[in-house]
């Protein structure tokens, strides 16, 4: 680590290029209106809404994180009562359309209301409470009853005309899927809107966070969404360390980059296979699968994890990487390169497939601006937004990613950036590899005197993946909070689908692969 | 098209044969060579999902050994669950698995359908399938391995 860096103040807004990871800083906000002020500041300068949560000890606050080129800011609102006894901030869903649904599930848990919010419906609330689960103290009930909580029957959005009918699919979906439900409003085969209800998938992970150890929070970050267990593993331990004060050996940074490219690679190869499968080439999903079971036996072999579980922790690594292991990676990497290569050019070739790809599911580049998405999604509608280039980490600027990009948003924009993101990935682990530092394991970091916060950021498979923890003495976890970019990408989902048929439904949910589980928390 | 069959003629067949003694104790089972599968996901954090996705890639290959997964539960002989039992997703299981005609068995896929893993304790989660339903067979692990799943199917399955 370069000493003369000097680190993030947290009070004003220097956002100083750090090597240790994103610049990252807490932005206390006192009133509502300099909150608003603030938001719409960000927005105008092109800062893009990660998400928002809430925290209920030691008093009401709300979270909301936007990312700006430079770093990432985290606006902190103190929360007064209102004269009904309720706790009331400002809606932000003027400025970020996609603030509404954060705001009703911050509604739905701790029961704080956000002003102005026009969708009044619950979210991640099933009629399964009538006292928000979170509330401070805790049992306090909202007393403007204005959600319509409780209610059995969601009343989704209809369209209404001649010929028009509805079709309800999920919580429980036609093969290996998460739960979910999706309301289309069909005419004959098109669909012309869809409306995702979330929150199947539910368990309460705020609350399970709180009043564990620093080691058993590690664990259940690990498990926000299986397929994204590096990136939350990474970004709580980020967290951590933020908060701590510590910072990782250049050993470790090298080490836990590899493995999120692991990660991306494994969940990359096995997305362009099932894309193929659900356009109906079944050699897709049969070749790619193959590719993925192998990069998962190497992983067992190398690390003891198929899927890289519980491998990243703050404080260090748990893992060690000898000089035989390291020829192995790197000749496997030299031969998934090509085989990738050549698989492109099947799918390049493949006129039936190119059909269903192209025009398919468009997500314009206006509207993924609009909505501020980032991530493969996108990145194939013209977001040039990679947490991995254009900044100072280490150890992604001496060996830096190229952009994969493309304008077209359609489903074919979102294969091309994958095998892009392949090779830059496959590129990048090989440098990693050949310029290994040294071998640390660690897993000691110092004990907090103080309440103490941190956040963490950092660019999964899926697009950026937040934690924020907060210490009490002694490296208990008084509130901690997960945003998977899953959360942001849903609604974009529904912008990319009306227009299509309701076979290509699968195709352009598959291109997007979400997580469910990420969402709901 | 020249390439596409160039490559799977190259990547030959690459399925692992089950242990002898595990293909015998399969091949005396009531489903027999046809077994039918439907999964629920009842909250899980996906984890488990990928293991059974790779039941089906070629080096398991989890259909050529007769177990298929089948997209409506009235076709099914057994009902996998993963997921420590949201809430939200109790009243779906239920549906789901009376939908399943006998006779039928129920799997725990998982720490968390086994008894709520990291997840137990929560408000949100009534932890483990048992809570709910009585299952035939339990499949620890987070996740279990693709060869622990057919393990146990096959076990499940054994006439005794």
């Amino acid at each position: 680590m370069d000493s003369s860096l000097p680190p993030v103040s947290p009070g004003g807004l220097c956002l100083i290029p750090l090597e240790e990871g994103i610049p990252r800083c807490f932005f206390p906000h006192e009133n509502s209106a300099t909150y608003l002020e603030h938001a719409a500041d960000l927005k105008s300068t092109g800062g893009r809404f990660l998400g928002l949560w809430a925290s209920a000890s030691p008093f009401p606050r709300i979270y909301s994180s936007v990312l700006l080129k430079e770093g990432l800011i985290l606006m902190v609102l103190s929360l007064g009562k209102d004269a009904a006894g309720d706790f009331v901030y400002p809606s932000l869903s003027r400025i970020f359309p996609s603030a509404s649904r954060f705001e009703r599930t911050v509604r739905d848990l701790f029961g704080f209301i956000p002003a102005g919010l026009e969708d009044q419906r619950p979210w991640v609330d099933h009629a399964h409470w009538s006292i928000p689960p979170l509330s401070v103290p805790p049992g306090t009930r909202i007393s403007s009853q204005t959600s319509s909580m409780g209610r059995p029957d969601y009343p989704f959005v209809r369209v209404k005309g001649p010929g028009i009918h509805e079709i309800p699919v999920g919580p429980v979906h036609a093969g290996i899927i998460e739960p979910g439900h999706f309301r289309f409003q069909v005419l004959g085969e098109k669909i012309l809107r869809v409306e995702e209800r979330l929150g199947y998938a539910h368990k309460g992970v705020d609350g399970l966070f709180r009043g564990r150890t620093i080691m058993e929070g590690a664990k259940l970050a690990a498990r926000i969404s299986g397929d994204s267990t590096v990136a939350h593993s990474l970004a709580f331990a980020q967290a951590v360390e933020q908060a701590l004060d510590f910072i990782p050996a250049a050993g470790v940074r090298f080490m836990r980059a590899f493995l999120l490219e692991r990660e991306r690679l494994m969940n990359h190869l096995g997305d362009l296979g099932a894309i193929g499968n659900d356009a109906g080439l079944a050699f897709a999903l049969s070749q790619f699968g193959r590719l993925k079971e192998e990069l998962l036996r190497k992983n067992h072999l190398h690390f003891g994890s198929r899927y890289l579980f519980d491998l990243v922790r703050p404080g260090g690594i748990a893992i060690f990487l000898g000089d035989p292991a390291i020829r192995d990676l790197l000749t496997e990497i030299a031969r998934l390169l090509e085989e990738v290569l050549e698989l492109q050019r099947i799918y390049d070739d493949h006129g039936g497939l190119q059909d269903r790809f192209q025009n398919t599911g468009i997500l314009s580049p206006e509207i993924a601006t609009r909505m501020g998405i980032g991530g493969v999604v996108g990145r194939a509608s013209a977001q040039a937004w990679d947490l991995r280039s254009g900044h100072r980490c280490d150890p992604y600027h001496r060996f830096p990613p190229a952009l994969a990009l493309a304008h077209t948003g359609d489903v074919a924009a979102r294969v091309r950036v994958r095998f892009l993101e392949i090779q830059e990935s496959l590129f990048l682990s090989r440098a990693l590899l050949e310029h290994f530092p040294e071998n640390v394991i660690k897993e000691e970091f110092p004990i907090n005197p103080d309440i103490t916060e941190g956040i963490g950021i950092i660019e999964g498979f899926r697009g950026e993946t937040v934690s924020w923890v907060r210490l009490s003495p002694g490296g208990i976890i008084q509130a901690a909070h997960h945003l998977d970019p899953s959360a942001i990408l849903w609604p974009a989902l529904e912008m990319a689908v009306p227009g299509n048929l309701v076979a290509d439904f699968p195709l352009i949910n598959k291109s997007f692969n979400l997580s469910y589980s990420g969402n709901d928390l | 098209m020249w390439k596409l069959l160039k490559k799977i003629i190259k990547t030959g067949i690459l399925t692992e044969k089950p242990s002898h003694r595990d293909e015998k104790e399969f091949q005396r089972t009531a489903f027999s060579k046809s077994l039918a599968v439907r999964h629920v996901d009842a909250g899980s954090c996906n984890g488990c999902e990928l293991e059974l996705w790779a039941l089906e890639n070629p080096y398991y290959s989890a259909s050529s050994q007769g177990i298929k997964f089948v997209a409506s539960p009235r076709h099914a002989d057994a009902l996998l669950v993963t997921g420590p039992i949201t809430h939200a997703m109790h009243e779906a299981l239920l549906k789901t698995q009376e939908a399943v005609p006998n006779p039928r068995r129920v799997i725990a896929i998982g720490d968390c359908a086994c008894d709520g893993g990291v997840f137990a304790g929560s408000y949100a989660v009534l932890g483990g399938l048992e809570v709910v339903l009585t299952p035939d067979a339990k499949v620890p692990g987070c996740p279990p391995t693709p060869q622990d799943i057919l393990n146990i199917l096959r076990k499940a399955f054994a006439r005794t």
